[in-house]
């Protein structure tokens, strides 16, 4: 492969000065044409398409001028049979705004970061057909948690909650060389809770949480039950997790509302996995009483 | 400025294990990655890990199934070092606490895989990467290792000396996603790259939309070389609208492939006698797309893939997590039909030239996981090696930057005198589009003082970004992205021709050529991911090229490189690597040779039949 190419150096002086601005002036005018062209291609897209579907989404930004103040902004995109509120979001954000702002990247139902709330409800936007909702789709953020920008919330308490459960496996006594051993029974028991994404769709729809910011929660205290039921886990360490589930912020808040339940995208059972630690926290210290 | 002795950049499968590595051995580590490590795509891996762990089974066996895979392409060294280490490294996961499907005794399951001679293929369901990245995470933290989570890392900071191999990696430079910092983080002893795959590169594939090639694309303009970019892995079971993943699992389990005359082509059509469903990645996709150029597929797009007959006990138990993602992406229920499927792309098999030990030519700079070529996979992986890859080699990284004493590596790494010099006719000139290009490593000579190259390098990525986001007028970046796309998928995809591989070319140049142009409309600094999909649109177009360059230089056919103007693989020209190095914006071919020699034997090449 050959060198870069480089201007010709028999260029004039007059040229040179004259050639970057004109440069840069024609390039403007490709830049603004290549807009127009992209935005006719969304309207003639938008037109021809059999039918359209109208969001209504959520918008803030704290220093931009005009976005400080929340909004809702309407965006109309064409529409297909399967098409997702993800779909519906990059398509208005590559065609319309690009300072549209949201989480997402797997698009599978496994990376669990474009939580949101989608017509009142909590909901994976990767996995929530359009068809299946009302119009206007009113797409806001989670509620219960700061806003960053637009669609985006800060996930740094739920995370923190996350984290105070001691969410790793505490063994250090294993067979040499070979795995441990564990019953189907056991790995079908712990199964469900172990599905958990961290979307944080269930802490955002639980009233406690909203109320008692130091409620671990049912994502954490899910991932706290899924250690606590695991066999493998030494016997000696149950105690240990049940200390910190039955805190005064912990399993005891859960009032059995289900809506953790109701909008967890994974199907996992969090209200009942949560009623099934008390029932151990209530059994552990009948065994001092 | 942050500091750390180990920075790893990434907190996939790859990432997460090289930390813990790093940690074990006492370094200061910390992971900087765009997304947190939970958010990260080994979470979609699905099928399972190979590991030799029965009896019956060996780590001769194999390696020998994976020289095999990859079309005698994949360097022994490498190999070998992936199926000896791998099964310690599954047990060592189990003792993690990863919730591996069990046998009836209490043991961790296996099951077939395309390609395999005994039912290696460890795993949980069919969510093993999920439940690998979560296990994983769950010992980061454990370990007290720091993460900086939606810090989007844009640039090495490598010192300027003419020749890659005299560099130095001295840290990184990263974007803090929520707030709009630029800032230095200098690695006292080393960098390790676990970016993951460039599946955006494609239009149609499985992977997630942060999968820009990032690493790649940063390790390639810093001088390392990429290697076998043209063996891009096409997953057969794609569905056909969003490219969602159907693990290979299903064919493990024995799901069955029909066309739209209800074949059971991989037979009838003689694709793979033997084998059937089962045979590997490359030849599946291919019968596919034949089936469906021939007029049988179903709405000329797709096949069938069928596990009703599995019965609904074995498919809830193993594969449960495939009915879901049927019903919620394609409305089918597995139970009661049919899943719609195609290729899609799924994998690279090249990526940043490493040796075994995880290391690059340029000292400091190391590289694990997909984003990594060792190489393993060689032209084809085989199903369920990319997740041993992760851990196996994710460790040796991770131990090499912490300072270990590992034995030293055979395979070498870089530019060398005796290196085979390649030529390769394009249509339109590669690489930088301006000579003047901000792509070169540290420029200005602070070559001894580390704190300085990585000061200038966070000077210089301030300057590039604040010229992204003053310029007032231009182009986005999502045009620019959808038509590379769009034409990588039409002309560098399962089939290949020179006309089409030249029209690519033609495309990445002109979108290099758009790119001079592209500005970024959002202002904000607050979480700007107009800013992040720009910056990684440049990614993007860097690793198009190289994966287009290669494909177009390989006049053969072997293994996911498919050419139909060659349709034979040629070992006495082309049993070699296609290494592709950016010199400055100009990208330089050049080829070393595969290393067959094993420790006990060498792998001759044979047919591959299956």
């Amino acid at each position: 492969m050959s060198t870069q190419v480089s201007e010709t150096e028999a260029e004039t002086e007059a040229e040179t000065e004259s050639k970057p601005h004109q440069e840069r002036r024609m390039s403007e005018k490709a830049a603004r044409r290549e807009a127009a062209d992209r935005e006719r291609l969304a309207r003639e897209q938008l037109e021809a398409a059999e039918s359209t579907v109208h969001l209504k989404v959520f918008r803030y930004d704290p220093e931009v001028e005009g976005k400080q103040e929340p909004r809702f902004d309407d965006f109309h995109v064409p529409y297909e049979k399967g098409m997702t509120v993800l779909d519906a979001l990059m398509f208005a954000r590559d065609h319309y705004d690009s300072s549209l702002t949201f989480r997402h990247s797997c698009r599978q139902a496994v990376c669990g970061s474009d939580a949101m709330f989608v017509n009142g409800s909590q909901r994976l936007c990767c996995k929530t057909q359009l068809g299946d909702l009302q119009e206007p789709v009113r797409v806001e953020p989670l509620p219960h948690q700061d806003v960053v920008k637009d669609l985006v919330v800060d996930m740094q308490h739920f995370y923190d909650q996350m984290e105070s459960v001691e969410p790793y496996f505490q063994s250090d006594e294993f067979p040499e060389g070979e795995e441990q051993r564990q019953t189907r029974e056991n790995r079908e028991k712990i199964k469900m809770s172990t599905r958990c994404i961290w979307c944080g769709a269930c802490m955002s729809s639980c009233n406690i949480a909203a109320g008692d910011n130091e409620y671990l929660g049912p994502a954490a205290i899910n991932k706290a039950y899924r250690f606590y039921m695991d066999d493998r886990e030494e016997a000696d360490l149950e105690e240990h997790r049940l200390r910190i589930l039955e805190q005064e912020h912990g399993v005891w808040r859960c009032q059995t509302q289900f809506s953790c339940t109701e909008v967890c995208p994974k199907d996992i059972p969090l209200t009942e996995h949560i009623q099934e630690l008390k029932r151990e926290a209530v059994k552990s210290n009948l065994k001092f009483w | 400025m942050h500091e750390h002795d180990v920075i790893v950049v990434g907190g996939g499968g790859a990432g997460l294990r090289a930390a813990i590595a790093a940690s074990e051995e006492g370094a200061d580590t910390a992971i900087v990655t765009k997304l947190h490590p939970v958010r990260s795509h080994t979470g979609a891996a699905e099928g399972g890990i190979n590991a030799a762990l029965r009896e019956g089974d060996s780590w001769e066996m194999h390696a020998y199934d994976t020289m095999k895979g990859s079309d005698y392409l994949g360097d022994a060294p490498a190999i070998e070092t992936l199926a000896k280490d791998a099964p310690e490294e599954v047990i060592n996961l189990e003792h993690w606490g990863m919730p591996f499907s069990r046998e009836d005794d209490g043991r961790v399951s296996q099951r077939p895989f395309g390609g395999l001679s005994f039912p290696r293929t460890t795993y949980a369901g069919a969510e093993t990467g999920h439940h690998l990245l979560h296990t994983m995470y769950e010992q980061a933290v454990k370990h007290g290792i720091q993460v900086y989570d939606e810090w989007f890392v844009s640039e090495l900071a490598v010192t300027d000396h003419e020749d890659p191999s005299d560099r130095q990696c001295h840290g990184v430079v990263a974007y803090d996603v929520k707030t709009g910092e630029i800032e230095g983080f200098k690695a006292n002893k080393g960098v390790i790259l676990a970016t993951g795959g460039p599946g955006q590169v494609f239009e149609h594939t499985t992977n997630a939309v942060a999968n820009t090639g990032d690493g790649y694309a940063m390790a390639y303009r810093a001088g390392v070389p990429l290697e076998d970019m043209e063996f891009v892995q096409f997953h057969p079971t794609t569905l056909p609208s969003t490219g969602v993943l159907i693990s290979e699992g299903v064919r493990g389990e024995g799901g069955i492939l029909y066309n739209a005359e209800g074949e059971r082509f991989m037979f009838e059509h003689g694709y793979a006698n033997n084998e059937g469903e089962l045979a590997s990645r490359d030849v599946v996709s291919r019968a596919e797309l034949t089936e469906v150029n021939e007029g049988r597929g179903i709405n000329d797009e797709y096949v069938h893939l069928d596990m009703r007959h599995l019965g609904e006990d074995r498919i809830l138990d193993r594969l449960e997590n495939i009915l879901h993602l049927a019903e919620d992406f394609e409305g089918v229920d597995g139970l009661v039909e049919p899943m719609p499927v195609k290729p899609g792309q799924h994998y690279e098999m090249g990526g940043i030239e490493t040796d075994e030990n995880g290391e690059t030519c340029i000292e400091g700079l190391y590289a694990a996981g997909e984003c990594a070529c060792v190489s393993v996979h060689g032209s084809n992986r085989l199903g369920g090696n990319a997740l041993p890859e992760l851990i196996v080699f994710g460790k040796r990284a991770g131990h090499h930057a912490a300072g270990k004493d590992m034995k030293e590596a055979e395979i070498t790494t870089g530019y060398s005198e005796d290196a085979e010099s390649g030529k390769v006719d394009t249509p339109v000139e590669p690489g930088a589009v301006t000579t003047t290009s901000d792509d070169v490593a540290a420029d200005g000579g602070a070559v001894a003082d580390p704190t300085g190259v990585v000061e200038q390098t966070v000077e210089e990525e301030r300057e590039r970004v604040e010229r992204l986001l003053e310029k007032e007028e231009g182009l986005q970046h999502a045009a620019i992205r959808e038509d590379l796309q769009d034409s990588m998928t039409q002309n560098v995809n399962v089939f290949r021709n020179e006309e089409g591989l030249k029209q690519a070319l033609r495309d990445i140049r002109e979108a290099r050529e758009r790119y001079q142009d592209v500005y970024v409309d959002d202002p904000s600094r607050t979480f700007n991911t107009d800013l992040i999909h720009t910056i990684e649109t440049r990614n993007i177009i860097d690793l198009a090229e190289a994966i287009t360059l290669g494909a177009l230089a390989r006049n053969e056919f072997r293994g996911a490189h498919w050419r139909q103007e060659y349709q034979e693989r040629r070992d006495d020209e082309w049993l070699k690597h296609t290494l592709l190095r950016w010199n400055d914006g100009d990208p330089e071919l050049f080829y070393k040779p595969v290393i067959l020699e094993g420790e006990n034997k060498t792998y001759e090449p044979k047919v591959r039949s299956y």
